[in-house]
């Protein structure tokens, strides 16, 4: 078995730096590497380009990074629900490249999987593919898209061991496992880090190969974005 | 004329049994409560799951169990959770039957804009061009014209495309249009609606053939 666990998040945060490159799994607040993002928060790094489907809530999430101004520019598909965000964007202090949201699970699992780029029909005809490469099969047109080129990528995922295994729950899973080995380093926190041999290997999601950094969280507050609910009669 | 809930319920009409749907945010998450139960139907959200069910019960909600729209969610039996690259490939593979979506403007050739306001308005596409580059049956369900008052069916789109050519039916407040390479063709008018008000309301071409039924609720 290679270990790849660390002590804590500032062991799993060596090397981070101003002006790199990161993703972040989640999907709005669900699946979002909680512990990563308070320790770049502590350690008030800057310049950052930040690949995340979303953007947090002002004072969650991503959030955190924008409220203290580390980001340079944002990669994301949808950015509403952030004031903060809005207001840098607006006023031309943040960079931000909105792409389709397929696109974006796409460019990531290519630089997993060692694609440099692949055609989707996403965006084609519109401002999205400005300036890219089209091209047609079978009668329809497509936009070429390259792979993405990150630093690190922060994961959150459930269950985990020292091998670097992991299992995601439900929809917490999202955008995590198509970033792992997508960064020159990939540093997953987990709820639970179980012994090697407890996880059943029918059952992970991720193996641990795609995975250079392994912690359990300290906290995770998993808040909800939007509480509905109904009623018992 | 129609309130949010009758266009909900006139698109469910349009949700066939072994139908795998793509529910946008908005007026489109409404169809699924008016389904007929009758029928299987399976519900996809792009954040990765598929199989969704009702919101849970007061006290039952998990943070790691959402829709696309960042609700709070409970899966039915046969549900099954993925990651996001395999969701859009189930949009852009087609193995999603139908998609319903909400839009700021079509255009009478199926050029839809439903992302982007430049200046005012920026909070990106989601899944929406995908979803829209792939499906090859997507219904748009919106109000016939803005706040303003203004026709949301044009001859071309004002704001920035999400997807060119791609709408083939809209559910509005006031009609049933299919968009034919001629133009929006009128199917059928909402309940107490007269066709010269569709027409008033209408910007792009509109195509008036025979007696225009009113709709079945």
């Amino acid at each position: 078995m290679i270990n790849k666990k660390v002590a804590n998040v500032t062991d799993a945060l060596e090397g981070v730096a101003d002006n790199m490159t990161f993703m972040f799994g989640g999907f709005g607040l669900s699946g979002i590497p909680e512990n990563a993002i308070a320790e770049l928060v502590k350690r008030n790094i800057k310049g950052l380009t930040c690949i995340s489907n979303n953007a947090g809530v002002d004072d969650f999430g991503l959030g955190l990074l924008l409220q203290q101004k580390q980001v340079k520019k944002m990669i994301s598909s949808y950015v509403g629900e952030n004031d903060e965000f809005e207001r840098q964007m607006l006023s031309g202090e943040l960079d931000v490249e909105l792409i389709p949201q397929g696109t974006l699970a796409e460019r990531c699992r290519a630089a997993q999987a060692g694609f440099p780029a692949i055609y989707t029909p996403a965006g084609f005809g519109t401002e999205v593919a400005d300036g890219k490469e089209t091209r047609e099969f079978d009668g329809k047109m497509y936009v070429l898209e390259h792979a993405f080129k990150a630093d690190f990528a922060f994961i959150k995922a459930w269950k985990g061991d020292a091998a670097g295994n992991l299992i995601f729950k439900g929809t917490a899973r999202n955008f995590n496992p198509n970033m792992c080995g997508a960064a020159k380093v990939t540093v997953a926190e987990v709820e639970e880090l179980l012994p090697v041999g407890e996880l059943d290997p029918n059952q992970i999601h991720i193996p641990g190969i795609f995975v250079q950094r392994i912690f359990e969280g300290a906290h995770f507050e998993k808040r909800i974005e939007q509480r509905t609910v109904r009623q018992r009669n | 004329m129609l309130d949010k809930n009758g266009i909900a319920k006139r698109i469910a009409k349009e949700v066939k049994d072994g139908y795998y749907v793509n529910l946008g945010i908005g007026i489109p998450t409404l169809v699924a409560n008016f389904v007929r139960d009758d029928i299987e139907v399976e519900f996809q959200s792009e954040n990765g799951v598929l199989g969704m069910g009702p919101f849970p019960f007061d006290g039952e909600e998990d943070a790691d169990i959402i829709n696309a729209g960042k609700q709070t969610i409970t899966t039915l039996p046969g549900a099954s959770f993925f990651d996001s690259a395999m969701s859009f490939s189930m949009i852009r593979g087609k193995h999603v039957d139908l998609t319903i979506l909400g839009a700021m403007e079509v255009a009478e050739n199926g050029d839809i804009a439903n992302w982007k306001i430049p200046g005012k308005m920026v909070k990106g596409m989601g899944g929406a061009m995908d979803l829209v580059a792939s499906a090859e049956n997507i219904i748009v369900a919106m109000m016939h014209t803005n706040r303003a008052g203004e026709s949301k069916l044009l001859k071309t789109c004002s704001l920035p495309l999400t997807g060119v050519g791609c709408v083939k039916k809209i559910v509005t407040n006031l009609a049933v249009i299919e968009v034919t390479p001629k133009g929006f063709k009128l199917l059928e008018r909402a309940p107490g609606v007269s066709v010269d008000d569709i027409k008033n309301a209408t910007e792009g071409h509109l195509i008036i053939d025979g007696e225009i039924p009113e709709m079945i609720l």
